[in-house]
C-alpha cells in the first residue's frame, strides 16, 4: 500500500525505479508469504523467493559484488541449512496447525505500528533524495575488493576468526547432545564409555520416558 | 533511483521478519524471520553505500564491507541457532519455543509445566 501510494509523488519513474518497484513487490509478497504460511517447508522455499529478490535488488542498485555474495551465501547455504533443519527436528510435511503461537495479533499488532512509524520516518526524511546510478558501478567487484583490502583488513581478518569460532562452536554443540544422550547419568563425561550403553538406554527409554519425562533434561532424544 | 524506494522496501522487509519472530512458534521459522530482517538491514546498507559514494568525494565503500561482514555474521548466526535448535530437539522432543519455559519465573505452577513437557515428549514419540 504504501509502496503503491509512493509512486504518486513521483511523476516520472525511471526504468530502474519500476523494475526495482516489481521486484521489490515480489520481494515482500515473498516475505509474507514466508512468515504465515502453515507449511514449514514452504516457508524455506518462500524464502529462497524473497533472497533472491534481493539479489535482484542489489544488481539493479550496481553493487553486484554484493548480489552474487547473497546468491552464494543466502540461497546456496543458509536455506539448505534451515531445511535440513526443519528434516532434522521431524518438521511436519504438510499443514500444521500450531505454526502460529497465539500472540499472532499482538504480534501483527507490533509489526504494524513499527512499519507505519518507520516508513514515515524514512520517507519523510528522503523525500529529496536521489540516488545517482549511472556512471561506473559503485558495488563491481573492483571497487569492492579495493575497499575491502585497503580499508577493512582487520576486521576481515577477525572474521575470520569468528568464522572458526562459529564452526567450532556448532561442532561442540552437537557433539555434547550426542555425549549426554549417550550416557543415562547427568555425567556428560564418560563419553567413551557411553557407547556400549546406547541400546540399554534405548531400549529402556520408551517406559522410562512416559512417567518422568518432564523432569530431567538429559534423556535420550528421538533423532538417535 | 529516489532513495525512499529501497528504504521503504527494507522497512516492509524488517517489519515482516519482526512479525515472524514474534509470532511464530517453531525455532527454525523464528531462525528465517531473523534472516529477514538482517536482509533489510543488508538492504539499507547497501543502499545508503550507493547513495554516498556518489556523493562524497573520498569513500571507504563502509557500507558494503559491511554487508560482507553481515551476510558473513549471519551465516555463522544461522549455524551455531541451529546447532541450539536441534540439542533443544534431542533433550526435549520439541522444537516449539512456547513449551520451552523452565527458565519462566512464576507464570506457570510446576505441574502444569511439567504436563506440558508430558505431551510434547509424547507427541515426539508418536511422530519418531
Amino acid at each position: 500500500m504504501s509502496l503503491a501510494a509512493e509512486t504518486h509523488g513521483f511523476l516520472s519513474p525511471t526504468g530502474v525505479e519500476i523494475a526495482f518497484l516489481l521486484v521489490g513487490l515480489v520481494t515482500f509478497g515473498a516475505a509474507l508469504v514466508t512468515v504465515t504460511t502453515r507449511q514449514l517447508v514452504h516457508a524455506a522455499l518462500w524464502l529462497v523467493v524473497t533472497l533472491g529478490g534481493l539479489a535482484v535488488e542489489y544488481l539493479l542498485l550496481t553493487a553486484e559484488f554484493i548480489a552474487w555474495v547473497q546468491v552464494l551465501i543466502y540461497v546456496g547455504s543458509v536455506v539448505v541449512l534451515l531445511l535440513f533443519g526443519l528434516m532434522l527436528t521431524k518438521a511436519p510435511i504438510g499443514r500444521s496447525p500450531d505454526a502460529d503461537s497465539g500472540n499472532r495479533w499482538a504480534a501483527l499488532t507490533v509489526a504494524v505500528a513499527s512499519a507505519a512509524a518507520l516508513i514515515w520516518v524514512v520517507v519523510d526524511a528522503f523525500r529529496t533524495t536521489w540516488v545517482d546510478l549511472d556512471g561506473p558501478a559503485a558495488g563491481s567487484t573492483e571497487a569492492t575488493g579495493a575497499s575491502l583490502f585497503q580499508n577493512w583488513v582487520l576486521p576481515f581478518e577477525a572474521l575470520s576468526v569468528l568464522l572458526l569460532a562459529a564452526l567450532v562452536g556448532a561442532i561442540v554443540l552437537s557433539r555434547k547432545a550426542k555425549a549426554e544422550s549417550a550416557s543415562p547419568p547427568v555425567n556428560s563425561r564418560a563419553v567413551s564409555g557411553g557407547s556400549p550403553s546406547v541400546p540399554d538406554s534405548r531400549n529402556h527409554r520408551i517406559e522410562r520416558k512416559v512417567p518422568t519425562s518432564g523432569t530431567e533434561s538429559t534423556e535420550p532424544g528421538g533423532a538417535r | 533511483m529516489h532513495l525512499a524506494y529501497p528504504a521503504v522496501l527494507s522497512a516492509l522487509l524488517f517489519c515482516t521478519g519482526l512479525y515472524g519472530v514474534l509470532a511464530r512458534r517453531n525455532a527454525i521459522l523464528v531462525l528465517m524471520s531473523v534472516e529477514l530482517m538482517l536482509n533489510a538491514v543488508n538492504l539499507n546498507l547497501v543502499a545508503f553505500d550507493v547513495w554516498l559514494s556518489r556523493t562524497a568525494e573520498e569513500t571507504l565503500h563502509s557500507g558494503q564491507a559491511l554487508t560482507l561482514f553481515t551476510i558473513a555474521i549471519a551465516a555463522a548466526e544461522i549455524g551455531i541457532g541451529l546447532a541450539i535448535v536441534l540439542a533443544v530437539y534431542r533433550n526435549r522432543g520439541t522444537s516449539d519455543i512456547d513449551k520451552l519455559r523452565d527458565t519462566a519465573e512464576g507464570h506457570e505452577p510446576e505441574g502444569a509445566d511439567s504436563d506440558g513437557d508430558a505431551t510434547a515428549a509424547e507427541k515426539a514419540e508418536a511422530t519418531a
